[in-house]
């Protein structure tokens, strides 16, 4: 039995996207860069494919570039307008790294000076500290729609505000990524200049994603060759990856609400039934505005990296946070912004519920977890001990 | 049983959890991730992790990473950089041992449901009668006996070490056969923090101040200045600018004194010593009877020497009398005490303990 809850991580395909993309790993195939019927008919599928996904981030009609994944669309948006526009770079110190090492390399490579702006321990970016950071000089301001470790919903629409009203000069751009398929990005993000959006994270394929615009934005081009995606970003398109990944946001889009609900009911007695049975886990921004299917707790007096290998034991697959490039456990910049010392963040717990999650998988979790706890030491209600 | 094996991403580790594979024991493999900064040999890199769990891929069995970048900076980085404000010249390879791979790293090993820990080091964990024995590797060029002194009973009962009973030719042969990736790898020699480039100098000089210092004769003559009397050790001999003054002999480091930044010279006959004083004793079973014949080994490849125990005024120290004059060893470096040649089994090979030299 196997309890996957790392949907933050990465999502099973869903139904819609395979059945989009099944024509193009057969029979259908085409560049759509070329002139021919077969190359029209690839063009066509990216052509419909656009304006599916401009449609749900309402941007359409659309402008928006495909990508690789989450990572380039953010790389695009933040070093493509460093690239373009002299001035600093604004970001929350919660940013996926996706969002952060792009603002360092566009200090290192363009002298664009970046500002850090704090969060609180609610996890939601300092509205006063942000307006603190702006000014006319900004080019680009990058706040994250949401978390991806703690799963805290940003107000965006303040943001906005602020940026239009302190730095009018400045583009906003919001990473998306963990938003399709729980919140409604079109309102949500209404005031972001530019939306990061990644298909592996809502049932879409791995390898591709997108940058949409709701406004014109010079961008400098990190990948340059031929004049795909109007000379911002060259390479022949990952055709089925495209498709699947706007049949993909379509049907997220559809479930979106039922979805939530499911995710939220499952979550929640997730959350509350390990929070009773380990009295020494703390629910991080607690009482705050976060995505139905994430469940993030710190763990006082456990290590994570040790809690994952017992978890994993037992069928459950759940994550900690962040990883370096060994694959060793980091602790979190999202938990040491919050405020949390770094050996408490070093006992994060993410479990985040998706599409495919049951009753069972969140059955197996409650469990698990306070006999993996009890394990390693930590303290858990003795009946939960008892159980394993 | 179920084991966990400490693989580095090297050939003897990779080889080690594929022979507790075969002979039928439940492995997972895990690398610990020790330093955090630039490096460029052996131990840690992506590189090295990425070559452990290829291997455990191909083998097929379970690999984890564990980050303890803060134990090893904690205790093995600082107490390096220590040593060296103080004049010793610690072995951090000892440190790490003792700290991280037969401490942390077995300390979590029961905590995941494991029997006993792996490691490929080239030594043999035995059992007499009810005592655990530690040996020397049959490898004897390859022994690593030496750098794994300090584990006693406690630690002897939970720790494998299968390629102990291999040379260093039959493991790569093993991994050859096995068509392991990491047949061909060259063995982790240097300091795995320490970079080529920089070396010693610029990893100690930037944490600590380094400063310069005169040399002077046994007999109080100035024979001029030696940079970062930090990282001057007792014994050497190269590096000191000697050449330009005109000696009889070889000269070598007896005494290094930094509150008075001075490092004293000497002939190897100022070198030599009848004892040696240890401190931070530990014995891999019961403390030795004062005046027991022992050998002991005063570096990791070196000659053992003949001598006997004569005991300590203090629990965790003591002394080892020679049969005959050796070189004096560097304070800090690792002084480890074998079953004399004289004992019917493990004679020469079964480590007693060891300690510090002071």
């Amino acid at each position: 039995m196997l309890a996957y809850l790392d949907h933050a991580s990465t999502t099973p395909l869903c139904p819609e996207a395979r059945a989009a993309m099944e024509p193009w790993l057969s029979g259908s195939f085409g560049n759509p860069s070329g002139s021919h019927a077969v190359a029209r008919a690839a063009r066509q599928a990216i052509d419909e494919a656009r304006d599916k996904v401009a449609a749900v981030l309402g941007t359409a009609p659309g402008d928006l570039v495909f990508t690789s994944g989450g990572t380039e669309a953010a790389n695009l948006a933040v070093l493509g307008r460093a690239g373009a526009a002299a001035g600093p770079v604004v970001v929350s110190a919660i940013e996926h790294h996706a969002v952060l090492h792009s603002a360092r390399a566009a200090e290192r490579l363009f002298g664009s000076p970046v500002r850090v702006v704090e969060v609180g321990n609610d996890g939601i970016v300092d509205l006063a500290a942000l307006a603190a950071a702006l000014d006319r000089a900004v080019s680009i301001v990058s706040v994250q729609l949401v978390n991806n470790e703690v799963g805290t919903v940003q107000p965006l629409s303040e943001v906005a505000r602020l940026v239009r009203r302190r730095a009018p000069g400045a583009v906003l751009h919001t990473d998306a990524v963990q938003a399709p398929p729980w919140l409604d990005i079109a309102r949500l993000a209404e005031g972001a200049d530019m939306v990061s959006i990644s298909a592996h994270k809502f049932g879409g394929p791995q390898g591709v994603g997108a940058l949409a615009f709701r406004r014109p934005v010079a961008l400098e081009p990190l990948v340059y060759g031929g004049p795909q995606e109007r000379e911002r970003r060259a390479g022949t398109h990952n055709v089925a990856g495209i498709v699947g990944m706007a049949a993909a946001l379509e049907a997220a889009d559809q479930h979106r609400l039922g979805a939530c609900e499911r995710a939220r009911r499952l979550r929640d007695k997730l959350t509350a039934g390990l929070l009773a049975s380990v009295p020494a886990a703390h629910e991080t921004a607690a009482g705050q505005e976060k995505l139905p299917g994430h469940c993030h707790l710190v763990i006082d007096g456990v290590e994570s990296e040790a809690l994952l290998v017992l978890l994993d034991e037992y069928g459950v697959a759940a994550s900690a946070g962040s990883a370096c490039a060994s694959g060793a456990m980091e602790p979190s910049h999202v938990l040491v912004a919050m405020g949390y010392p770094a050996e408490v963040a070093l006992g994060a717990l993410r479990l985040t519920l998706g599409h495919t999650t049951s009753e069972a998988d969140v059955e197996l979790a409650l469990r698990a977890v306070p006999v993996a706890v009890s394990r390693l030491g930590g303290s858990v209600k003795p009946a939960m001990a008892a159980a394993g | 049983m179920r084991v966990l094996v400490a693989m580095s991403g090297g050939v003897d580790s990779s080889v080690a959890a594929a022979l507790m594979l075969r002979e039928g024991h439940e492995v997972v493999g895990a690398t610990m991730k020790l330093w955090g900064g630039p490096s460029d040999s052996g131990c840690c890199s992506v590189a090295d992790v990425e070559d452990a769990r290829r291997v455990c891929q191909q083998i097929g069995v379970a690999h984890h990473v564990f980050n303890f970048t803060s134990d090893f900076e904690r205790d093995v980085v600082a107490p390096y950089v220590e040593a060296h404000a103080r004049a010793r010249t610690p072995n951090p390879c000892i440190a790490c041992n003792a700290h991280l791979k037969f401490g942390r790293f077995l300390q979590r090993a029961p905590l995941l449901g494991f029997d006993a820990i792996v490691t490929g080091h080239h030594a043999r964990v035995t059992k007499a009668g009810t005592t655990w024995q530690l040996r020397r590797g049959r490898d004897v060029a390859k022994d690593q006996s030496y750098v794994l002194y300090m584990l006693g009973q406690a630690e002897l009962a939970r720790v494998l070490l299968p390629i102990g009973e291999l040379t260093k030719e039959q493991v790569r042969r093993v991994a050859s056969d096995l068509d392991l990736r990491t047949a061909g790898k060259p063995d982790s020699q240097d300091v795995c923090f320490i970079s080529k480039t920089g070396g010693r100098a610029s990893f100690v000089g930037g944490r600590i101040p380094l400063r310069d210092g005169r040399l002077v004769s046994t007999s109080g003559d100035d024979l001029g200045a030696v940079d970062a009397l930090e990282l001057v050790t007792v014994g050497q001999r190269r590096g000191l600018g000697l050449h330009a003054v005109s000696l009889p002999e070889r000269r070598y480091v007896v005494d290094v004194d930094l509150p008075n930044r001075t490092a004293t010279v000497g002939t190897l006959e100022d070198l030599l010593v009848e004892s040696l004083q240890i401190d931070d004793l530990s014995w891999s079973h019961l403390p030795l009877v004062a005046g027991s014949a022992v050998e002991v080994q005063l570096s990791a490849h070196g000659r053992p020497l003949r001598g006997h125990w004569a005991g300590g005024a203090h629990p965790g120290t003591g002394t080892v009398v020679l049969e005959e004059p050796a070189r004096r060893v560097a304070p800090g470096q690792a002084v480890v005490l074998y079953a004399a040649r004289s004992v019917d089994d493990g004679g020469g090979e079964v480590v007693l303990g060891g300690g510090t030299a002071v």
